[in-house]
C-alpha cells in the first residue's frame, strides 16, 4: 500500500500532500520536513530509495521512493507490499500525465492549480492503491470531466464567453477598452 | 459588490504578502468564513477550494466541515467534485458529522453520471468510519456489478477500506470479491488482486485456497502490476505451503529468462529466493541460486544507481541461505564500498558482515579501516566502526586468529576523530584483555602507548566518547600491572591535573588503579628494602588524591576520600614502626576471572537440597482457568463464528473441591461480611442444591436491517 504521496519543491514547500491514513496537521506538516530533510541532502545520481524517516516509521519497513524533476521532489511512501521499481514508474506515469494535461507541465502550474493535481491523482491512486498505469485512459477520463465542469459554469461563464464570441466575428471589431493588469511573475 | 477571491487570487496574494504571510492568510480564512455564510453554492464552492489550498500549509480547516458536506450536495459535479476532494483531506472518523452523510453517499453512488460516484467513492475511501462502513457495505457492494468497469474497480478498493473497519462485511462479501479475479477488464481484476493480496498479507492462511487461482492469473496475464503483487504475494505464503514454492519455480524461472522489465525481474527473484530459503532441500535448487546470483550479478554492476541498490539487497536475502554463492562475489562487493551513494555502501556494508570467514577477515577489516579514514560522512564512520566490532566480536571471536593484531585494530580506532563509539571499543579491549590471558602484556604495552598519547586526555568534548577508551586504558594497566615496566610514568599521568576534566567514571576508575599500583610499588619496594621510596610515595598521593576528593561526583569523591583515608592509615601504622605489607598486599590478590554463562549450573547441589520441593505451602489455587491473552480480543473468524460463549464442563468432585475451598476463604477473610446464621428457619434453599441450567442462545435475536446482530 501507498502510505503517503507529497510533491514539494527544492526550498521543502509543498505543492501536493496526500496521505492514505489519518495525522493531524502538525504530523503532516512535520513529515514533510522530515522527508525534505532527507531527500534534499541527496546527490542526483544516488538510488532513489531510502529507508523511512522515524515519524513515518522507520522501523515498520517503510520506504521512501523519490524522483527529482528540475525544481520539483515527487516522493511516495510506501510499504513492504509495493514494488520499489514499480513505484518509480508509478511516479513517471504521474508526472507524464501531468504534462500532458497542463502541455509541459512546470511548478507554477502546480501553484495554481492544486485542485487539478488532486484530480489527476484521482485518476492513478486511490486509497492508497494503484487504480489505473494507462495514461491515456487517465487523461479520456479527465478531458470527460473536463467537458462536465465547462458545461456546468454555463450562465456565469456567459460574459468571457460572450466576449471571445464577438472577438471571433472579425478583425475589426474593436472591443472596447480594458484596464491593463500588470501581473508581475513570482 | 466585491468579487470574491478564487483560487487564483488567494495563491497570487499570498505570493505577494511573503513579508506578512500568516496575517494574510489570516484575513483571507475570515474571507472565506463570511463566504461560507452566503446562501450560493458557488461561493461556498470556491471557499471550500481556497480552503484545500490552505490545508496543504497546516491551516486546520475542520471548522468547515458542515459546508463542505453542503458542498458535497450540491446537485453540480463541479463542486461535488470540490466537496468530496475536501473531505478527502480533512475529514476523520470520529467526526460526528459524518452521519449526515450516509444518505448522501448512497444517492451519489446511484448517479447516472459515474464521475458522481467515482469522486464519491474516493472521499469515502480516505473518511470511512466504523458506522459508515456498517451502513454503506451492502451499497458498496452492489457497485461491484455496476456495468461500468471505472466504477468497479474504485467499489473493490473501498470494499476494502470498508472491510479495515467493519470486518464483519468480509464474510458475505468475499465471494463476490473473488468473483471480480475474473472480471474481463484488467483494471479491474488488477484492483481485486490487490485487495486481496493486501487480505492476505494480514491473514496468509486464510487464502492458501486462492493460490490455485492466482497460479492461472500469474501464468496468463501480461498486467505488470498484476503480475508483480501476485508473485510478491506467492513470497509470503511459501512459508505456509511447501508444494506451492516447488510448483513456482519453473514459471518463475520463465519469466525471469523472458521479462524485459526490471522491476518484474527482481520480484521474481525475490519471490525464488524466499521459495529457496524456505526449502532447502529442493531438488534443483543449486541451479536456481545461481541463476538468482548471476541475475543479481547483473543488476549490481549495472550503471543505474537504483539496480545496485536493490541488487545488493536482494543478494543480502540469498545470504542467509547460501553463503557459499555470494562468497564468490565478494570483490564485487567490496568495490560497492566504494560507491559514492550512501545507501548502496550500507548494504555492501550490511553484506560484506555476512560474509566473513577467517581467511577474510584481517583483509576486509583492512579496507574498512581505511574507509573510516577517507569517508567525510560520520555516520557512515560511526557504521564502519561499530560494524568491524561486529564483525571481529561475532561468535565469541570466532574468526579472530590473531588476537594482537585485534588489539592494535582497537588501539587504531580507539584514536580516530570524534567517534560515537568509544564505549564499544573500550568494552572490546576489556573484553579481550580479560580473557584472553596471553594477550595481556601487549594489551598492557599498547594501554600505556594510548595514555602517553595526550589526544585522549584532552578529549573532554561533548559527544566524542573516547574518554571510555581511556576508562578502559586506565583499568587494564591498573589490574594487569604486573605487566607494566614503568609505574611511576603511569601514575604520574594519572595524577595530571586535567585528569580531573575527564568524565566522572573515568576519573573514579582512575583513582582505583591509582590504588593498585600504589600496592605494587609499595610491595616491589618492600622487596628492595626501600622504605624512602614508600613513604615518599604514600606521601605523594596523600598530597596529590585531594583533587579528586573534591569532585561534585559522588563515586570520584568517595572513591578519593576512601583512598586517601587510607593511605593515611598505612602512613600512621608505618610512623609506629609497624608493618602493613600483608594487608597492602591482600588489597589486589587474586585474579578476577570472567564467570562463563553455565558455570552456575556446573555447582553441584549441596547433599539433602531438594529445590523442587516447597519451601512454604503453595498458595490455593484459583477456581478461574487462566485467562488466555491471546483469546481476549475476537479475532475477525471468531467474530464470524460467535454460536454463543460455552461453559467449560466440571464434574462434582472439582466442584466440592471448588466449594470448600471458597467456604475456606471466606472464614479467612476478615472483610466477608457473613449471612446471619441464627434465623435458620427463614434460611432459602441450600444454594449448593439449585440446579444449574445452560440457556439456549441458539435461539435467533434477528433484528432485521441490522448486519451485526444478524449474524449471531
Amino acid at each position: 500500500m501507498i502510505r503517503a504521496i507529497m510533491i514539494f519543491n527544492n526550498h521543502g514547500k509543498p505543492r501536493l500532500m496526500k496521505f492514505f491514513e489519518y495525522y493531524s496537521e502538525e504530523i503532516q506538516q512535520q513529515i514533510l520536513r522530515e522527508t525534505y530533510h532527507l531527500v534534499s541532502k541527496r546527490d542526483d545520481n544516488v538510488c532513489n530509495f531510502l529507508e523511512g524517516g522515524s515519524l513515518i516509521g522507520g522501523d515498520s519497513g517503510y520506504k521512501l521512493i523519490y524522483r527529482h524533476y528540475a525544481t520539483l521532489y515527487f516522493v511516495f511512501c510506501v510499504d513492504s507490499s509495493e514494488s520499489e521499481l514499480g513505484i518509480l514508474d508509478l511516479i513517471q506515469v504521474f508526472v507524464e500525465t501531468l504534462d500532458k494535461h497542463f502541455e509541459n507541465v512546470c511548478e507554477l502550474d502546480l501553484i495554481f492549480h492544486i485542485d487539478k493535481v488532486h484530480y489527476i491523482l484521482a485518476e492513478i491512486v486511490m486509497g492508497g492503491m494503484v487504480l489505473e498505469t494507462n495514461m491515456t485512459d487517465v487523461l479520456t477520463h479527465l478531458d470527460a470531466q473536463a467537458k462536465t465542469e465547462k458545461s456546468e459554469a454555463g450562465i456565469t461563464a456567459a460574459p468571457a464567453r460572450a466576449i471571445s464570441a464577438v472577438k471571433s466575428m472579425g478583425p475589426n471589431v474593436s472591443m472596447p477598452h480594458m484596464p491593463h493588469f500588470n501581473f508581475k511573475s513570482h | 459588490k466585491m468579487f470574491e477571491k478564487n483560487l487564483n487570487d488567494l495563491v497570487r496574494g499570498i505570493r505577494a504578502n511573503k513579508s506578512n504571510e500568516a496575517k494574510y492568510i489570516a484575513q483571507c480564512i475570515e474571507e472565506i468564513k463570511h463566504e461560507l455564510r452566503q446562501d450560493n453554492t458557488n461561493v461556498k464552492a470556491n471557499a471550500i477550494c481556497k480552503l484545500i489550498y490552505l490545508q496543504m500549509f497546516g491551516y486546520d480547516i475542520s471548522w468547515a466541515a458542515f459546508n463542505v458536506i453542503e458542498v458535497m450536495s450540491s446537485t453540480k459535479f463541479t463542486h461535488k467534485r470540490i466537496g468530496y476532494l475536501a473531505s478527502s483531506q480533512c475529514f476523520t472518523e470520529d467526526m460526528d458529522i459524518l452521519t449526515l452523510t450516509t444518505n448522501l453517499i448512497r444517492k451519489d453512488f446511484s448517479s447516472q453520471n459515474q464521475y458522481d460516484a467515482a469522486v464519491t467513492l474516493n472521499g469515502l475511501s480516505c473518511f470511512v468510519s466504523a458506522d459508515l462502513a456498517r451502513d454503506l457495505a451492502n451499497d458498496v457492494i452492489t457497485l461491484l456489478a455496476s456495468t461500468k468497469p471505472y466504477i468497479r474497480k474504485r467499489a473493490i478498493i473501498v470494499l476494502y477500506k470498508i472491510f479495515l473497519k467493519f470486518p464483519e462485511a468480509l464474510r458475505p462479501a468475499y465471494p463476490r470479491l473473488k468473483a471480480k479475479l475474473d472480471d474481463p477488464e484488467p483494471s479491474v481484476q488488477s484492483a481485486a488482486v490487490n485487495v486481496i493480496c493486501e487480505l492476505a498479507r494480514k491473514n496468509p492462511q486464510n487464502y492458501l485456497s486462492l493460490a490455485p487461482i492466482f497460479f492461472k492469473l500469474m501464468t496468463n496475464s501480461t498486467n505488470n502490476w498484476m503480475l508483480i503483487k501476485i508473485i510478491k504475494l506467492f513470497a509470503a505464503l511459501t512459508p505456509l505451503e511447501p508444494r506451492l514454492g516447488k510448483k513456482l519455480i519453473e514459471p518463475l524461472t520463465n519469466l525471469i529468462h523472458s521479462t524485459s522489465a526490471m522491476s518484474l525481474l527482481y520480484e521474481c527473484i525475490n519471490t525464488v529466493i524466499a521459495v529457496l530459503l524456505a526449502f532447502t532441500s529442493m531438488p534443483n535448487h543449486s541451479s536456481s541460486v545461481q541463476l538468482c546470483v548471476s541475475k543479481l550479478r547483473l543488476l549490481i554492476e549495472d550503471a543505474d544507481q537504483n539496480l545496485k541498490y536493490l541488487g545488493l539487497l536482494a543478494m543480502s536475502k540469498i545470504l542467509k541461505a547460501h553463503p557459499k554463492a555470494v562468497q564468490a562475489h565478494k570483490d564485487m562487493i567490496l568495490r560497492c564500498l566504494d560507491d559514492k551513494d550512501e545507501s548502496i555502501k550500507l548494504r555492501a556494508l550490511d553484506l560484506l558482515s555476512g560474509m566473513i570467514s577467517k581467511k577474510n577477515l584481517v583483509e576486509i577489516v583492512k579496507k574498512l579501516m581505511r574507509h573510516i579514514e577517507t569517508t567525510e560522512s560520520t555516520s557512515y564512520r560511526d557504521e564502519l566502526l561499530s560494524k568491524i566490532i561486529h564483525i571481529c566480536s561475532q561468535s565469541n571471536y570466532q574468526y579472530v586468529a590473531d588476537f594482537e593484531w585485534y588489539i592494535s585494530v582497537l588501539v587504531e580506532l580507539a584514536q580516530v576523530d570524534g567517534i560515537h563509539h568509544g564505549s564499544l571499543v573500550a568494552t572490546q579491549l576489556l573484553d579481550v584483555t580479560v580473557r584472553v590471558k596471553g594477550i595481556r602484556r601487549f594489551s598492557v604495552q599498547q594501554m600505556t602507548m594510548l595514555l602517553e598519547n595526550s589526544k585522549l586526555m584532552g578529549i573532554t568534548a561533548q559527544g566524542s566518547s573516547t574518554g571510555d577508551v581511556f576508562f578502559a586504558a586506565a583499568w587494564i594497566v591498573g589490574e594487569f600491572s604486573e605487566h607494566l615496566s614503568d609505574l611511576r610514568s603511569i601514575m604520574h599521568i594519572f595524577l595530571q591535573p586535567r585528569a580531573t576534566s575527564l568524565p566522572p567514571p573515568v576519573q573514579a576508575v582512575i583513582v582505583h588503579n591509582i590504588l593498585k599500583l600504589y600496592s605494587r610499588i609499595y610491595l616491589k619496594a618492600e622487596n628492595d628494602n626501600d622504605q624512602d621510596t614508600i613513604a615518599e610515595v604514600t606521601q605523594m598521593l596523600i598530597d596529590q588524591l585531594p583533587m579528586f576528593g573534591e569532585s561534585s561526583d559522588l563515586e570520584v569523591q568517595e572513591r578519593a576520600c576512601c583512598a586517601i583515608q587510607m593511605l593515611k592509615y598505612i602512613q600512621k601504622i608505618r610512623d609506629k614502626g609497624l608493618t602493613v605489607t600483608d594487608e597492602v598486599r591482600e588489597m589486589f590478590a587474586g585474579e578476577l576471572n570472567p564467570v562463563a554463562t553455565k558455570a552456575q549450573k556446573k555447582v553441584p547441589v549441596p547433599e539433602g537440597l531438594n529445590l523442587d520441593i516447597w519451601i512454604n505451602d503453595p498458595p490455593s489455587d484459583s477456581s478461574d482457568d487462566e485467562l488466555n491473552n491471546d483469546a481476549m480480543f475476537v479475532t475477525e473468524e471468531d467474530h464470524n463464528n460467535i454460536q454463543g460463549i460455552k461453559y467449560p464442563k466440571v464434574d462434582e468432585d472439582e466442584l466440592k473441591k471448588r466449594r470448600e475451598a471458597r467456604k475456606l476463604e471466606q472464614e479467612n477473610n476478615p472483610y466477608y461480611i457473613k449471612g446471619n446464621t441464627k434465623s435458620k428457619e427463614l434460611e432459602g434453599p441450600d444454594i449448593n442444591d439449585i440446579p444449574v441450567a445452560s440457556l439456549d442462545l441458539t435461539v435467533p435475536l434477528k433484528v432485521p436491517g441490522n448486519m451485526i446482530l444478524s449474524t449471531l
